[in-house]
């Protein structure tokens, strides 16, 4: 079943599936509880998935008006919902989905290229500072990212980076846990014979990096990147102290400020909103759930880089 | 941070012997720092100095009659002895108090689970109960706000079969345990796929050996299992702590549904919003975000090397 990118653990894995299951054949039956409890865990952790399914569905009067919570009303109004949506206040919901995205892949994509920089770096090179630069990245894992969100503020404030885009996208540069996990990844995954033997045939160090250490870290580098791009795509702190200006706003401020509004009108006053905040929630993690569906062979077993030594 | 100096120097000593290796240590230099200056840049920029901004401003006070004034540590006085700022701090520790525990004992229980079960359900359910992971928490905030809600939620006609009156979890008493709830349902699932890999990592025939010797299943996971991924837990017990202590967009975000239940100065992180934006008071908001940070930092710190024995997180 593909588990892991890192290599042994998945042919072990194989063999040893096949012994265990052989040599106890009954352990299957003893695993109705188990099945009926991992059922369990999953409506729990689905439930309010179908609620924003159903619950888009329906125009405001079936929202409010009684009915099932859990079920479809009377009206399946997802053409109209759809259609508020993308039309209120100027469509600035679909502005919002495309900042999401440039803020998530610039921010995404930048940190992962200066992880995999860094961490290959770390692991493949003795340079002065080497140790203590590295002590100082695994104490940056440490800092709390809201902690730098005010004072980052303050310095882009004097700067002139305020409300604009770069003002989102250069701290999600910032990810030091890529950086430690490409470099114990790296570590094990690009054998120093293999760059030798690329120098000895007379490739620069950054032919070397580019045409062999490169491929060899394919997996950590889509696990950084999907832990990046889904950190910065669910940012919420940083665009909320950064922006100002409504249409810089990523979509998960965005329906934050839908929300605010909806609630300061009072659940009968913000009718239509409300329809379209549950619309604009269900679409606004659909690309998300996309990207981790399509990607999971690979992160499944990159998260574990961290925790494998 | 000093954990890891012990050795650097004994590198360069031996390159040192001869000339030869001199350069080749200085092509190394040149070459390792290339690699790594863009990244130490943006770190520079990025990290240490806003932390270091912050830490000069929070030294200063401003007033409309005074102006700008240098108070050293007076902020952090304030601050320590300011009851909004210490309730706030309460409420997290409390809260990482109860919190990280059952989320370590779910995503745990569900990882061992799953580790046993090599069925098409067990594997989509795994997909299933990770999904939550990929959903912003002001998405996560928002639906579980909605789910509680009396207007919107299920909650009210799930207890009404029953004949009882659904909890408030928006009301003052409750607020905890909804937000316990949230937190729970977000991230139990990343947690469980962590120490869900570090399980497949495991050499499946020390399992072989233990079942020869007589071990029943629950010895295997309390004796290997277990320990074999400590350090995937004490990962786990890492990245909940920092994710705690700063708390922020739940209680942002489920403020205006629970009405009254979730003042400004509810979390630490919260109240020092409030300070830079709502009251311009950058210095005041600057102090609490150090020291939050300052905090945490010296917390995990601590804690990591406590149990530095076990885990190679710090290793």
């Amino acid at each position: 079943m593909s588990v892991t990118p890192v290599e042994r653990p998945k042919t072990r894995r194989a063999s040893g599936k096949l012994v265990e299951r052989r040599s106890d054949p009954r352990r299957v039956g003893g695993r109705i509880p188990l099945n009926i409890v991992l059922a369990l865990l999953m409506i729990y952790f689905l439930i309010p998935f179908w609620w924003l399914i159903v619950n888009s569905s329906k125009d405001a009067a079936s929202l409010f008006g009684g009915g099932s919570a859990l079920w479809f009303g009377d009206n399946i109004d997802y053409v109209q919902n759809f259609t508020d949506l993308f039309t209120y206040s100027g469509g600035i919901y679909a502005r919002w989905l495309g900042n999401s995205a440039l803020y998530a892949l610039a921010g995404g994509i930048g940190a992962t290229v200066l992880a995999v920089l860094a961490g290959y770096g770390f692991a493949k090179y003795s340079f002065a500072g080497r140790r203590f630069g590295f002590a100082v990245i695994l104490g940056a894992v440490m800092v709390p990212t809201t902690a730098l969100v005010i004072p980052t503020f303050v310095l882009f404030a004097e700067a002139g980076l305020t409300n604009t885009i770069w003002a989102v996208i250069l701290p999600t540069l910032l990810n030091p846990f890529g950086v430690y996990l490409m470099c114990v990844y790296a570590r094990d995954a690009v054998p120093d014979e293999l760059l030798d033997a690329a120098r000895v045939d007379g490739a620069g160090e950054f032919r070397t990096f580019a045409t062999v250490a490169l491929p060899l870290l394919r997996p950590a580098m889509v696990t950084v990147l999907l832990l990046s791009v889904v950190s910065s795509w669910n940012n919420y702190f940083l665009p909320l102290v950064m922006l100002s200006d409504n249409r810089l706003f990523p979509v998960t401020v965005g329906i934050g400020l839908w929300q605010s509004t909806a609630s300061s009108y009072g659940a009968a006053g913000g009718q239509t909103l409300w329809s379209i905040i549950i619309l604009g929630s269900l679409v606004s993690v659909i690309p998300l759930i996309i990207a981790f569906l399509t990607l999971q062979r690979y992160w499944r077993g990159g998260l574990a880089i961290g925790s494998l030594k | 941070m000093t954990v890891t100096l012990a050795t650097p120097e004994r590198e360069s000593a031996t390159h040192n012997k001869k000339g030869r290796r001199r350069s080749a240590a200085a092509r190394q230099n040149l070459v390792g720092w290339l690699f790594v200056g863009p990244f130490a840049v943006v770190f520079l920029a990025l990290l240490v100095l806003p932390i270091g901004f912050a830490f000069y401003l929070s030294m200063f006070q401003s007033s409309l009659i005074g102006g700008e004034r240098f108070v050293l540590f007076d902020n952090y006085i304030k601050a320590f002895t300011d009851p909004s700022f210490l309730s706030g701090a309460w409420f997290v520790i409390s809260f990482s108090l109860v919190l990280i525990p059952l989320q370590m004992a779910v995503s745990l229980a569900v990882a061992l689970m799953l580790d046993i079960m090599t069925t098409r359900f067990a594997r989509f359910s795994r997909l299933m109960i990770f999904m939550p992971y990929a959903i912003p928490t002001v998405i996560g905030a928002l639906m579980w706000g909605f789910l509680y809600s009396s207007n919107f939620g299920p909650l009210a006609e799930i207890f009404g079969i029953f004949g009882a009156t659904a909890p408030n979890f928006l009301s003052s008493n409750l607020i905890f345990y909804g937000l316990l709830n949230i937190v729970t349902w977000q991230w139990a699932g990343y947690y469980m796929i962590i120490l869900y890999a570090a399980l497949q990592g495991i050499d499946p025939t020390l399992y072989e050996a233990a079942r020869i010797d007589g071990a029943s299943q629950w010895q295997i996971v309390l004796r290997i299992k277990i320990p074999l991924i400590a350090p995937a837990l004490l990962l786990i017990l890492v990245f909940a702590l920092i994710g705690t202590l700063q708390f922020f967009n739940e209680p942002k975000i489920l403020q205006q549904l629970a009405a009254g239940a979730i003042p400004n100065d509810f979390t630490p992180n919260m109240y020092a919003y409030q300070q830079a934006f709502s009251l311009a008071n950058d210095n005041y908001g600057s102090a609490i975000s150090f020291a939050l940070g300052a905090v945490v930092f010296i917390c995990v710190y601590i804690f990591l090397f406590a149990t530095r024995k076990r885990g190679s997180f710090i290793s």
